[in-house]
């Protein structure tokens, strides 16, 4: 037996601090959580919503105009809550500068924010915009003066990025491999410098002819000035790791009824359970419910049949169109059988689809209230 | 969208068929359905994936690729289509052992993680060596100097990503300013840049793919790379008529019409019954209008447009070969 996520249950617990809305890219996850904060805000909780990358509509239906990296109240003809709602846009490049002023003195901290490697990083790795959701979410904790702040996780390929990704930025931080490339025998030691060989100076020569030696160089520069501030960097993300696993967190899986979207959705259902974190349940979006009880078969019979005699051009199309939508149902409901038969115990709810995008509060308010079941 | 002209003849001279959408669109699908489409009739196409998720071994329901081009299907009238899946240490390393010898040292860099923190380093490496890849084997010939491959189908990145990592100039200035990884790059400008290359869009009729179509036409546009063909994916097909799907869109469906049509067929349904129908109608009609908006917006694009159906049960080999057939039939070749 399945269960039915009570996503009001979730919001209303005031030990619930932190909900995290992850899934692969394309599912909603942003409006998910836009939608889950205006609910809770109008239920009574001083909440912040934090997104990332949100469609420029949907940004201006929380009064978001550009990047901004703190939070703003949002404040809408009509939207009068109990609580509060507050919402923001990650800007990357401005959290990362933000770090690197907090940790390094002023004069290391201006050598490092001018650095080309610098922005690189900071505005173009892949890992970088997880890492930084994840500092901000650390930070937006810290504050304390927040009931609940929602979450939604940049756009990727993969859901499991989110947690992969600081993981890879912390590697390329932590200079071991750049210093090999810059001087080998310094950083190596001999005893890898025997392993690798005669090889690694080739290698080594290799990469700079096609990097150019002036970006190894940049590199280098960068990991040295930055070497100092690391240790402060990775005790921050561990902290927010552990926040993560703390009981006042809970994990969202946000998909849509699609093979690729499902399959992601197990990837990370299994991935949280490996690691101890708190899942709440499957947000399952854009669903099609059948309306009526009438039977596909039946319905397709009774069509051939009126548009044989020419008659009752609408009543056909009525029941051909409910006829597809009972076929599109099954196949959601069978594509979801999959899912729940490799985690029985995952609570979930359907969210059935809008017939337009969400492009306002009154949008959001709609998705919440069909989140909750209502 | 009644003005596309279907594939053009300018688009069956292409030998590079680059296929990106937005994500969610079917851009694999659509890749390997247009990969199967070309092979019809005795041609041999390659079907590449460059974004390391295995997307081709999953839909032709196959264990995951290996960095080698592999026969996976063959098409109506002797063609066959082959897959290959870029990884872009192989690559790196393959390049590099092109002009050093780098033995065991390469092995032991690649399980160190070295390979995989050189392209983070220059990110537009990995863009670079992966179309690199992709240029080689358009260009490939055989011993009596034919090209092995009459058509590549490439499923590129996303919209919102295509255009720098198809912008290889951009790239190259960036990261490579002498060497061998520039002198190949021009190779790879000079095809993506010509008559060669068609990059086409896949989208869905829905307000964001949509958008994200335009936006990417403008970028190409910008980087002066060439746009193929619209594919329309996922159509459903019309159920009410246009004076209909005008009236239901705004709620207003005829109860007492819709109640005497299925009296004649023989059903007598409740009335919350009758509601649900007509909620499914309206429904219906919202998202029919929707549609409407979108094709109007592609129309203004002025490409050539290809429709691909709905397909209820999801998409396993059948049903490319399907698709296949209704890329064919509309003139793909």
């Amino acid at each position: 037996m399945v269960h039915r996520l009570d996503v009001d249950a979730l919001i209303d617990d005031q030990a619930t601090k932190v909900v995290v809305c992850c899934g692969s890219g394309g599912v909603g996850k942003t409006t998910t959580a836009a939608a889950l904060a205006a609910r809770a805000a109008e239920r009574g909780r001083r909440t912040v919503v934090l997104t990332i990358d949100p469609a420029r509509r949907l940004a201006q239906s929380l009064g978001l105009r550009e990047l901004d990296n703190h939070p703003r109240q949002v404040r809408v003809s009509g939207f009068a809550p109990k609580g509060e709602l507050y919402a923001m846009m990650l800007d990357m490049r401005r959290t990362f500068d933000d770090m690197v002023l907090a940790h390094a003195g002023p004069d290391r901290a201006e050598q490092i924010l001018a650095n080309p490697f610098y922005q690189t990083i900071s505005s173009s790795f892949s890992g970088t915009q997880e890492y930084m959701a994840m500092e901000k979410l650390g930070q937006l904790a810290a504050e304390g003066s927040w009931d609940l702040i929602v979450v939604d996780t940049p756009p990727s390929r993969s859901a499991l990025d989110f947690l992969d990704a600081p993981q890879r930025l912390s590697t390329v931080l932590d200079g071991r491999i750049i210093r090999l490339l810059s001087a080998p025998a310094r950083a190596g030691g001999r005893g890898l410098l025997k392993i690798v060989g005669a090889g690694f100076g080739l290698f080594t020569k290799a990469i700079s002819t096609i990097i150019g030696g002036q970006l190894l160089a940049d590199a280098s520069a960068f990991v040295q000035a930055f070497d100092s501030m690391f240790g402060g960097f990775r005790e921050r993300a561990q902290k927010t790791y552990q926040l993560l696993r703390s009981p006042g967190t809970a994990f969202l899986v946000v998909a849509a009824p699609e093979p690729d979207a499902l399959r992601e959705a197990s990837y990370f259902v299994e991935r949280l359970a490996e690691e101890t974190m708190p899942l709440a349940g499957l947000v399952l979006n854009r669903t099609h419910p059948v309306l009526a009880e009438l039977p596909a078969a039946r319905a397709q019979a009774a069509a051939e049949e009126l548009s044989s005699g020419g008659a009752h051009p609408l009543a056909v199309a009525v029941l051909r169109l409910h006829a597809d939508r009972v076929a599109v149902a099954t196949r959601e409901k069978r594509l979801l059988a999959r899912f729940t038969k490799a985690h029985p115990s995952v609570s979930l709810v359907g969210v059935p689809a809008l017939a337009e995008d969400v492009h306002d509060l009154a949008g959001l308010r709609e998705i919440g209230r069909r989140l909750a079941g209502e | 969208m009644d003005s596309a002209v279907g594939w053009t003849d300018e688009l069956a001279r292409a030998r590079l068929h680059v296929v990106t959408g937005k994500g969610g669109t079917g851009k694999t699908t659509v890749a390997a359905a247009l990969a199967l489409a070309l092979a019809t009739g005795g041609r041999r196409v390659l079907l590449v994936e460059v974004e390391e998720r295995q997307g081709i071994a999953q839909l032709f329901d196959r264990a995951p690729l290996p960095y080698s081009e592999e026969r996976i299907a063959s098409a109506p009238g002797g063609g066959e289509v082959r897959a290959l899946a870029v990884d872009a240490e192989a690559a790196l390393l393959e390049y590099l052992a092109m002009f050093y010898n780098l033995g065991f040292a390469g092995r032991t860099l690649k399980r160190m993680g070295a390979v995989e923190f050189v392209t983070t380093l220059a990110p537009g490496l990995r863009d670079v060596l992966q179309t690199g890849k992709v240029k080689e084997c358009v260009g490939r010939t055989d011993s009596s100097g034919r090209h092995l491959y009459d058509a590549v189908v490439l499923d590129a990145p996303p919209t919102g990503r295509v255009v720098k990592f198809l912008d290889v100039t951009k790239a190259v200035t960036d990261v490579a300013k002498v060497g061998p990884i520039r002198g190949q790059s021009e190779g790879v400008v000079r095809l993506l840049h010509s008559g060669d290359t068609a990059v086409h869009l896949v989208t869905l009729l829905e307000e964001m793919p949509v958008r994200e179509t335009m936006d990417a036409l403008v970028e190409l546009d910008g980087a002066d790379l060439r746009p193929g063909a619209v594919f329309v994916n996922r159509v459903r097909p019309p159920r009410l008529d246009a004076a209909a799907v005008d009236a239901a869109a705004v709620g207003e469906v005829d109860e007492d019409q819709v109640r005497a049509g299925l009296l004649a067929a023989g059903l007598d349904l409740a009335v919350d019954e009758l509601e649900g129908l007509v909620d499914e109608t309206v429904d219906h009609a919202v998202r029919v209008r929707a549609e409407q908006r979108a094709s109007a917006e592609l129309t203004e694009s002025d490409l050539p447009a290809v429709r691909l159906p709905e397909l209820v049960d999801g998409v396993d080999l059948a049903a490319l070969y399907e698709l296949a057939e209704k890329l064919v039939a509309q003139g793909v070749r």
